[in-house]
């Protein structure tokens, strides 16, 4: 997709794809023939510039308004896959995003709407460890466990990696999980790409009463394509043809 | 409104006050209704809802781009969030929050600014805010609007938790004069002629509708007919009635307690440009901070009384074709 479109953010995309196909294709409550469902579970993709790996997992689930053969359309003129998640396009989309750091704030009031209709919801905003470095972030972060927003889950791909380099060169974030927890989250840590470490982790926050869960993912960014692996220059370069071809045929 | 009667000053409660009562009530006639504050909430007066309703008023700190976030949020959860901050702080603390939460992603969230304008008074210009307008308005999609007295903000706080989209209201901290009887209709977008006139019309919202009115009795004694409407809504803008008030009045005065640039004044000679063209003067603050002091000094001070509309009137009139 982001090969087609000749621009794009694949390391971003890369260190996220295990969570997400953890989420929709096992643990979110969701119905792709029936998107509204009030009582689903709601994804929020914070860091909208990984919107490929959800456009993806989306068609892969079968949603309407995510065709599988028009994934290679991203980023052109009249394609539902805008850039960033856009609802205007595809309406399964639980949030437009692409400006950082708004996810949270948006799952929390999520959370506190399920909450007062008793629903069983749950809410889910993935964001990135660069975006953390959003004052807005922080905000929300107090909101939630202030607010006993139990339904709410903070999910940060923690690949160590923005736009213009590490992330400890650029404004270091760390120690991630002491900041959470010092909030007053019930914080989990793990390998974002181990399948069953993703599902335990969701389950425990699941079982967390009283106050919401962060789970930071520890990720490598561009996985599963060597060259891109922790490689600053894929945070937003599309790969060229001879790139594409050694990532497909490493990712095959 | 009886057509030109002598309008007397008869000082009603606070926009802020009649906002914070009309969300108990609908708070009484909707379940759906929820409120979120930043710790104003004795100023905004949401905190007549929380009292009567604890489970449904959240409480987000001084934290005004998480409060929109939060209530964007709650609108998508399919509630219908009222948030409230002063206007100073919501739109430009929230306005980005507002842009992609809410006109972007096409949430149904109401955001209520209170303490607008300069009269807030003592608190000064940090706490002032003369630009929400043109903020507000330029958020694809939002309903802008800025009420009268209490009558009107009761009606159009009704009609934004009606209306399914993103709604922004103006409303200020002085106790506002009283322009409308309780039967009055309210529709959003459709202003109110409050005076009739031929030969020049003003064009008011906020304070500035009692301004205005007193303006026009004023200049009845020199023989002038000065035609008033309330532009409450000011987004979308009632542009039949300004097309109309231009032809038919040939000259327009537009007055509002915000900065000239981007506010009513500019929306409307808009909408005159593009109907029929007509002479315009425009009463507003012009490019400058304000200051501490009593609200009605600092209208007086800062040019907002009936007398710079009137002077504006006159200037007018010298140059209608």
């Amino acid at each position: 997709m982001i090969y087609e479109a000749k621009s794009g953010h694949p390391g971003g995309s890369l260190s996220a794809v295990e969570i997400l196909v953890q989420l929709y294709f096992d643990y979110m409550k969701i119905d792709a023939k029936n998107p509204g469902w009030p009582d689903r579970d709601r994804f929020i993709l914070s860091k909208g510039h990984a919107a490929p790996v959800l456009y993806s997992v989306m068609a892969e689930m079968g949603y309407a308004d995510t065709p599988k053969d028009r994934l290679n359309t991203l980023r052109k003129l009249g394609s539902v896959y805008q850039g960033h998640p856009d609802r205007r396009f595809i309406p399964s989309l639980e949030a437009s995003t692409g400006s950082l750091g708004e996810g949270l704030s948006m799952a929390i009031g999520l959370g506190l709407g399920a909450r007062l209709d008793g629903r069983p919801s749950r809410m889910y905003a993935m964001f990135g460890d660069g975006e953390i470095q959003e004052g807005q972030i922080w905000e929300a972060a107090m909101s939630g466990p202030f607010l006993k927003a139990d339904n709410v889950v903070a999910i940060v791909d923690y690949n160590g990696i923005q736009l213009d380099g590490f992330v400890k060169d650029i404004m270091e974030v760390a120690p991630l999980a002491d900041k959470w927890r010092a909030f007053g989250w019930h914080t989990i840590e793990i390998d974002g790409h181990d399948f069953k470490a993703i599902k335990a982790a969701l389950q425990e926050a699941e079982a967390t009463k009283g106050t919401p869960t962060c789970i930071v993912a520890h990720t490598v960014k561009g996985k599963g394509v060597s060259f891109m692996e922790n490689n600053p220059k894929f945070h937003g370069t599309a790969p060229n043809a001879e790139e594409f071809q050694l990532a497909m045929k490493e990712l095959s | 409104m009886p057509a030109n009667t002598r309008f007397e000053v008869k000082l009603g409660p606070a926009t802020r006050e009649a906002f914070g009562r009309t969300l108990v009530e609908l708070g009484r006639e909707n379940k759906d209704i929820v409120a979120v504050d930043a710790d104003l909430s004795k100023s905004t007066m949401t905190v007549y809802f929380q009292k009567e309703f604890p489970d449904r008023f959240f409480s987000c700190g001084i934290a005004e781009a998480n409060m929109i976030g939060v209530g964007a949020g709650l609108a998508m959860a399919g509630k219908i969030p009222f948030v409230a901050s002063f206007s100073v702080f919501a739109m430009n603390k929230g306005f980005e929050q507002m842009r992609i939460c809410a006109a972007y992603g096409r949430s149904n969230l109401k955001v209520v600014g209170t303490h607008s304008g300069i009269s807030i008074g003592e608190d000064g210009p940090s706490q002032m805010s003369m630009e929400e307008i043109g903020l507000a308005c330029s958020l694809v999609g939002f309903v802008v609007m800025a009420p009268a007295d209490e009558a009107a903000t009761k009606a159009l706080v009704r009609a934004a938790a009606a209306y399914d989209g993103p709604v922004f209201i103006r409303t200020g901290r002085p106790k506002a004069p009283e322009i409308y009887g309780a039967d009055q209709k309210f529709e959003i977008g459709k202003s109110i002629q409050v005076a009739e006139g031929k030969d020049v019309t003003i064009i008011a919202n906020g304070l500035l509708v009692a301004q205005a009115l007193l303006a026009s009795g004023a200049l009845e004694a020199e023989g002038i007919q000065a035609r008033v409407i309330d532009m409450h809504t000011v987004k979308p803008l009632d542009r039949e009635a300004i097309g109309r008030a231009a032809a038919e009045t040939g000259a327009i005065v537009v007055a509002e307690e915000h900065l000239v640039d981007g506010g009513l004044g500019v929306r409307v000679a808009q909408a005159v440009a593009e109907t029929n063209p007509c002479a315009m003067e425009f009463v507003g603050l012009h490019d400058r901070y304000a200051e501490s002091g009593q609200p009605d000094e600092l209208l007086d001070k800062y040019g907002l009384m009936a007398r710079d509309v009137a002077a504006a009137v006159r200037k007018v009139l010298a140059r209608k074709r």
